[in-house]
């Protein structure tokens, strides 16, 4: 007994001290995948004595811990979720912090001949209509949303045997796709970062306006839960909008590619 | 091929260069696993006995409850803390949700059923006359199950070795209710889910043999502690 106690009080010693400030923030897999949390969120900690815990779900998730007042910050790409989330009083402060876009990949014969679209519905419904393996997200992430309004714009109902919904996140999907030899809809950023070593799937579609896919901040609304930490959310969204923030996020690559881009910079 | 080789250089380059991620994500494990079991023994110790050597109506259903406690999936516990412990459940307002506190919670109601199952098994197989002679030579009920306790205590060292097997080994209840944040709540089990979904298998697999070395270190200890 004597051993289990020395034990329980070490524990006590050594938990972390409370002093400094935490923020919470749920955030996109992509945003933590991609490895851009990793470079943007030191300088902010040092910067601001605080630290960020970050919550790494689906866009749809990621905003019901902020409606929930679960977290204090969200970080997400939903553009039409995001300014629901602030009409309807659950957030304040919305900004747009960076973009990137997505892509259609899939196996280098690309089966469905989907190369030949001139847009991206066309491609879905391509891929529907010879039925071939199409991987998706099924989480109500923010890819997911999109790929939904895309079947929409399709005039295509997604069912049968072909469509595969994995219900995990990007990383998951693209691994499945890849071992399926199926297409997906995958954010550039997170597709860059498996390109080569981690899948053999190519990109088949891209450049359409409709695949753009912005990523947006919001700090949770005090007067819905009054507990969150308004102001320290604050300071991250001007921070990661401002000139510091900003620098960082253009500056990141993974294998030697950016991955996201800022506004009103090429 | 060079897959399974590969996890094994990475697990022990992670190893002897002290990674400081993978550091902390054993510390978090260890820490909380430890936390979770010392408090499932104080409530799943006095319960186990309880049940044991209590005489009391429908006993057989509470111990066939309790044997479906353990099958319960730490994706249910994970849920339910979760809901009471969210801030929009009751214990909303004490801001647990995310903490290394939530996790402690949730795999104290995991391992309890585990340790009070198996401090009930090793009353079973006890000699029945322990209690009766102890208390027939002037024992206090007390001081007669504290006698008890002594008698079968290569079987409760076993029920906190499984709980905390159980425990150090779940995904789900560290998932769910720590939430993976890097350097906090990010677990051994967590991590490796982690690099499992960004595609980094051999990554994932040496953080693998990583627990399975830690685990191996405290089953040593515990196996020496129970032989004193």
């Amino acid at each position: 007994m004597r051993y289990i106690f020395t034990l329980m009080l070490a524990l006590t010693l050594c938990s972390p001290a409370l002093a400094e400030e935490r923020l919470k923030m749920s955030t996109t897999t992509s945003t933590q995948d991609s490895g851009l949390l990793k470079v943007l969120l030191p300088p902010f900690e040092k910067k601001h004595n605080c630290k960020v815990d970050v919550i790494a779900v689906g866009t749809g998730q990621a905003l019901k811990l902020g409606e929930a007042g679960d977290v204090d910050v969200v970080f997400v790409h939903a553009r039409k979720l995001e300014d629901k989330f602030v009409a309807d009083g659950l957030g304040v402060n919305r900004k747009d912090v960076m973009y990137n876009d997505f892509v259609i990949i899939g196996p280098k014969g690309d089966p469905a001949g989907i190369a030949k679209a001139k847009t991206a519905a066309e491609a879905l419904k391509l891929v529907a209509s010879k039925g071939a393996i199409f991987v998706s997200r099924g989480d109500k992430s923010g890819t997911h949303t999109k790929e939904k309004e895309l079947w929409q714009a399709a005039g295509v109902e997604p069912k049968g045997n072909w469509y595969v919904e994995a219900g995990q996140g990007m990383g998951p999907v693209i691994t499945m796709a890849t071992e399926r030899q199926g297409y997906t809809l995958a954010d550039r950023g997170t597709y860059n970062a498996f390109k080569g070593k981690k899948t053999n799937l190519v990109v088949l579609f891209q450049g359409e306006k409709g695949l753009f896919n912005p990523y947006g901040v919001i700090a949770v609304n005090p007067k819905k839960h009054p507990h969150v930490k308004l102001d320290l959310a604050m300071r991250f969204i001007d921070f990661v909008t401002g000139p510091e923030g900003q620098g960082l996020i253009a500056g990141y690559k993974v294998n030697g590619e950016p991955v996201f881009f800022i506004y009103g910079k090429k | 091929m060079g897959f399974i080789q590969e996890s094994i250089r990475t697990s022990f380059s992670l190893i002897f260069s002290l990674d400081w991620e993978v550091f902390s994500a054993v510390w978090t494990s260890v820490g909380v696993a430890a936390g979770s079991i010392i408090l499932a023994a104080l409530f799943g110790i006095p319960l186990g006995l309880a049940i044991a050597i209590g005489d009391f109506p429908l006993k057989r259903v509470v111990i066939t409850l309790l044997n479906t406690l353990m099958a319960m999936p730490t994706v249910v516990i994970g849920l339910v803390v979760y809901g009471i412990i969210s801030r929009q459940g009751p214990l909303g307002g004490f801001g647990l949700l995310f903490t290394p506190m939530a996790m402690v919670i949730g795999q104290t109601v995991l391992a309890i059923p585990i340790v009070a199952n198996y401090t009930l098994s090793s009353v079973k197989g006890a000699d029945p006359r322990i209690l009766p002679t102890a208390l027939t030579l002037g024992a206090s009920p007390l001081q007669s199950v504290i006698q008890l306790v002594h008698e079968i205590r290569f079987g409760i060292m076993a029920a906190i070795i499984a709980g905390f097997g159980r425990v150090i080994s779940e995904v789900g209840v560290a998932m769910m209710l720590g939430g993976n944040i890097r350097g906090y709540t990010r677990t051994m089990t967590t991590a490796i889910a982690l690099e499992t979904s960004k595609g980094e298998f051999a990554f994932g697999l040496a953080l693998g043999i990583i627990l399975m070395i830690v685990a191996l270190i405290i089953n040593l200890l515990l196996n020496f502690m129970q032989q004193r």
